[in-house]
């Protein structure tokens, strides 16, 4: 393997380079409570300020969908105090429909970018990448502090806009012109969109520079001996996660830019022969679907985005928790492989019926499809990773089987709605909601939970609690499942996704129970997520001390590190690797960490 | 008042569970972490198993529950909606057996294979015939299943048939209009620049298009089509994308302002045997708007008749071209018979 040698004599290099550099940063730098905390560059610092920003989004998020589902659930009823806190929103103690958009567009936006996308591989890649390659830090700290920087103002312009009078974005999280573009359109679509823009903007170069960093860090600073093909599924998966979004999140940019000209300086990309509040707008010759375009070749690789960091530490800990090693590693390298490059190939499934050419649209069906297989390929190897192991039932691995779960039961809904023939008749109603937040909302939040409960000793050397963890899993799936499988018959019955009150309908009218069954479990399920952030919270400063550097019994190099590890990770030289990081159950022992030596008289096996 | 007693009993459910966890923790440490590790452990896949059962059960009981209430398949209205029908149960089928195999699997290989001091875990890191085999199932089965699929998405969305009735249906913020060529079989022109509500041209239809003159526009009332005949709509949006749902029919487009959009069906039954059938004497094709188009989006309804060709011509007798109410003056003041309706179509092409 003489490109391995290669690649081996590059790292040496840099490490040498980096260990010098680190020396003279620690010894000679003094840090203060900024540069420490705030605008830190340590990549485990600003991984857990991905993390904790993305907590708080994830409960504005979530208190969103509570009260969305509350109107939902009882449409009849009236609530006083959502009127007392939101005044002429909840007008009568009603959610008013204009809310209810603004509700349910800024939890869409928030959950999908602010917590799955930037929370999830923001805090993971940061954290992981460096200590599990056995790096000092990232490529370049300082455009990784600038990322979460970026990350931050778009935060708060994203939040600033839930206080404008008129009220922020409400068209939904895909933001579809002319909906979106034209002012006259309803309230949402006035300042409160251009505002969802600019934050989408500053997210989106948030994005890029973490994602160009990622993408450097692993390619150029792994440790001697840690060959592309002895790393760790989570790296393969952030890899290609990093890779995704450098390539699709620019065309998002320029959707938004050319959306922006449309709304503000008269130009019509998207826009042609509308009359609209009794004005004939003179627009002509704009495609609207043009959007819809740009905005899915973003948006399904985005779903990707999303789910590949949740598959690489469910892989990570599914196989350490299980003493065993994955089951194909190379099999699940190349359906890492297989998904990012058909992710691309397939947006045009979220389009089967704007009039899209049909003959096109087989061409999506087919390569919607094919995606099943690597997905496929990758649920059989951690059934079998499973297989004859001596299963560990920490609250990371018990997530980490939620995850498997949940992303068998939402990837076959998607074999129903990647048919353009079942799409047509599924597009747009509760079975795609039930769908996406299965699959994707509520497998990589599962995905996200196992990493914290794995990695929260690294963190903060502490343990969250373990009983509470126990309670969370156990509620957290028992209610998505009992929130979104039902949903899936909704759907069935044709019942439209965004409609707040289905009274006037005499085909739809028919779900009273289940609707309130859900709103209930939801509000439950919600207040479980508050334990754990409080568990969260909680143990970061009371949480039982971690006393080995070890405790998982782990191969990886993070674990390497000291309990506590400072800013360059380890206090002497980077350690070497020697083998793959799933040597666990070999020759009779535990596991052998990646930085022992081959024996003389090792099994070859790998 | 409820709402404070609900958070209320909320917060005290927290402050409970809280209380447990932190007090298992120093149990757990007074009894050995060890031990009580393992404790956990023997409960925790104990409760993988139950939740492999209970949701099996689950699975089954919500389909009671629930499985009466959706548009049952082979109940389709449409011929085209017999094809998603099928489709559908094909793909149920199929997924269905993958489902329980799964599931039943993953919950039972880590329920039975729990840690225990008596196992030690089977060093087992590949298998390149497993890994084609289980690439070469779903290969071929996705296969068949696309083949299937794109048969019927091709006959759904191939050419109208020559015969087919025409009707316009023009969605805006809330509300579908709906557009017969009349007579001529001819939609007439329309720009929207020459809509102008105020004198009767919600449409913008051009009158010195002949065609456009005996074009019947309907409004705020049923959809009319006759059972057993093709029938095409051409669907246009005036202000955002809306979309014509049409869940009894299994079919659905956007409506697109700026770009035409067409889909053709043929209905297979009238409003009246629907009502028998569902034993349901309110039943109505209902017309849902399924793409997010502003506050109104939820109530953005439209209804639709399907009914005999005798019906449906007696109706059409009864409508008025826009024409006529555009320029009264054109009117021959006797719009009811078919003689007066020759008339004008003499009169008009000045
Ligand atoms: C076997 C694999 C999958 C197939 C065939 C599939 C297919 C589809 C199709 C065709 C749609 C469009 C439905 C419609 O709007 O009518 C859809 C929606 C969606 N899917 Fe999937 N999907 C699969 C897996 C996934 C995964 C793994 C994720 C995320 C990690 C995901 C996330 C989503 C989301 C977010 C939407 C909805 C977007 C929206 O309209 O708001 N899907 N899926
Ligand atoms: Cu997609
Ligand atoms: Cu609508």
């Amino acid at each position: 393997m003489s490109n391995e040698a290669n690649i081996h004599g590059h790292a040496e290099v840099i490490t040498h380079h980096e260990v010098h550099h680190d020396e003279h940063h620690v010894h000679h730098h003094k840090e203060t409570f900024i540069t420490k905390y705030i605008f830190s560059q340590d990549h485990k610092t600003i991984g857990k300020q991905f993390l904790i920003t993305g907590i708080i989004w994830a409960i504005i998020g979530g208190l969103f969908s509570v009260l969305f589902r509350l109107q939902l659930g009882f449409p009849e009823q009236t609530f006083p105090i959502l009127e007392t806190f939101f005044g002429k929103w909840a007008k009568g103690g009603v959610i008013q429909p204009e809310f209810y958009y603004a509700l349910v567009t800024i939890h869409g936006t928030v959950l999908v970018f602010f917590v799955l996308t930037a929370g999830l591989s923001g805090t993971f890649a940061n954290l992981l990448i460096p200590l599990q390659i056995g790096a000092r830090d990232m490529a370049s700290p300082f455009l990784n502090m600038l990322s979460y920087w970026f990350f931050f103002i778009a935060s708060v312009i994203m939040f600033a806009s839930l206080f404008v009078h008129t009220g922020p974005a409400s068209g939904g999280w895909t933001v579809y012109p002319p909906l979106s573009a034209l002012h006259q359109a309803g309230d949402g679509s006035k300042i409160g969109m251009d505002l969802w823009l600019v934050s989408m903007a500053m997210f989106i170069v948030s994005s890029l520079l973490g994602g160009l960093n990622y993408i450097a860090t692993i390619l150029n600073m792994r440790t001697k001996g840690m060959s592309m093909t002895r790393m760790p599924l989570t790296m393969w998966a952030i890899l290609f996660t990093a890779i995704l979004g450098v390539l699709s999140f620019p065309v998002l940019l320029s959707g938004a830019i050319l959306l922006l000209f449309d709304r503000n300086l008269g130009t019509s990309f998207y826009l042609s022969d509308i009359y609209i509040a009794g004005q004939i707008l003179p627009n002509e010759g704009g495609s609207a679907i043009l959007f819809q375009h740009l905005f899915w070749f973003l948006g399904h690789p985005e779903v990707y985005i999303i789910l590949l960091p949740a598959m690489g530490m469910v892989s990570e800990i599914l196989s350490v928790n299980s003493r065993k090693p994955i089951f194909g590693y190379m099999a699940m390298v190349g359906s890492l492989f297989a998904i990012a490059i058909l992710a691309f190939l397939v947006w045009a499934h979220h389009m089967f019926v704007t009039g899209l050419n049909p003959f096109l649209g087989a061409f999506f069906v087919l390569l919607t499809l094919l995606i099943a297989v690597p997905s496929a390929i990758k649920v059989f190897n951690w059934i079998t990773t499973l297989w004859r192991g001596n299963i560990r039932f920490t609250p990371a691995t018990l997530f980490a089987i939620g995850f498997v779960s949940l992303f068998i039961s939402g990837g076959l809904t998607g074999l129903f709605l990647g048919n353009s023939t079942i799409d047509i008749h599924l597009h747009d109603t509760k079975f795609v909601v039930a769908h996406f937040h299965i699959v994707m909302g509520v497998a990589s939040m599962f995905g996200m939970f196992a990493g914290i409960y794995h990695w929260f000793p690294k963190m903060f050397g502490r343990f969250l609690n373990h009983t509470l963890g126990y309670i969370h899993f156990w509620v957290t799936i028992i209610g998505a499942y009992l929130i979104f499988w039902p949903m899936h018959y909704e759907g069935l019955a044709g019942v439209p996704r965004r409609y707040l009150d289905l009274r006037d309908w005499h085909a739809f009218n028919k779900f009273d129970d289940l609707n309130k069954m859900i709103t209930v479990v939801s509000i439950i399920v919600f207040a479980m997520q508050l334990m754990f952030v409080f568990n969260f919270f909680y143990s970061i400063f009371k949480g039982r001390k971690v006393r080995t550097s070890n405790p998982w019994g782990s191969n990886t190099l993070e674990w390497t590190t000291p309990i506590n590890p400072g800013h360059g990770n380890w206090p002497g030289e980077i350690p070497e690797v020697h083998r793959w990081a799933y040597d666990y159950g070999k020759d009779g022992r535990e596991f052998i960490p990646q930085t022992e030596p081959v024996g003389p008289n090792e099994t070859k096996e790998h | 008042m409820t709402t404070t007693f609900i958070i209320l009993i909320l917060l005290l459910g927290f402050l409970i569970t809280f209380q447990i966890a932190k007090a298992s923790e120093y149990v757990s440490v007074m009894r050995g972490e060890e031990k009580s590790r393992k404790q956990n452990n023997r409960i925790n896949a104990f409760l993988l198993l139950t939740f492999l059962v209970l949701g099996l059960i689950g699975v089954y009981y919500c389909n009671e529950r629930l499985g009466g209430k959706i548009l049952q398949f082979g109940s389709s209205a449409s011929n085209h909606g017999i094809d998603v029908d099928n489709m559908m149960y094909i793909t149920l089928v199929i997924t269905a057996i993958v489902f329980f195999i799964t599931q039943i699997a993953l919950f039972w290989f880590a329920y039975k294979y729990q840690e225990s001091d008596k196992r030690k875990a089977y060093y087992y890191p590949h298998n390149n015939k497993l890994e084609v085999i289980w690439t070469a199932i779903p290969a071929i089965v996705l296969t068949v299943m696309v083949g299937f699929g794109l048969y019927y998405w091709f006959r759904i969305t191939g050419e109208a048939p020559k015969d087919a009735m025409v009707v316009e249906v023009t969605g805006s913020q809330f509300k579908w209009e709906f557009r017969y060529p009349g007579k001529d079989k001819v939609l007439g022109k329309k720009f929207y620049k020459a809509i102008d509500e105020g004198a009767n041209n919600p449409l913008g239809q051009l009158w010195d298009d002949p065609a456009n003159h005996d074009d019947i526009y309907v409004t705020g009332e049923d959809m009319h089509l006759v059972v057993n005949k093709p029938v095409k709509l051409v669907i246009n949006a005036k202000d955002v994308i809306h979309d014509v749902g049409l869940s009894h029919f299994r079919l659905k487009m956007d409506a697109v302002p700026g770009t035409p959009t067409t889909m053709w069906f043929t209905p297979i039954k009238t409003t009246a045997q629907m009502k028998k059938e569902n034993n349901d004497p309110d039943f109505v094709y209902e017309l849902s708007c399924d793409q997010m188009c502003g506050q109104g989006h939820f109530k953005m309804r439209g209804t639709i008749v399907v009914e005999s060709q005798e019906e449906f011509d007696l109706w059409m007798a009864k409508q008025k071209p826009k024409y006529y109410l555009a320029f009264p003056d054109k009117d021959p003041n006797a719009p009811k018979t078919d003689t007066t309706t020759t008339k004008i179509a003499a009169i008009m092409p000045q």
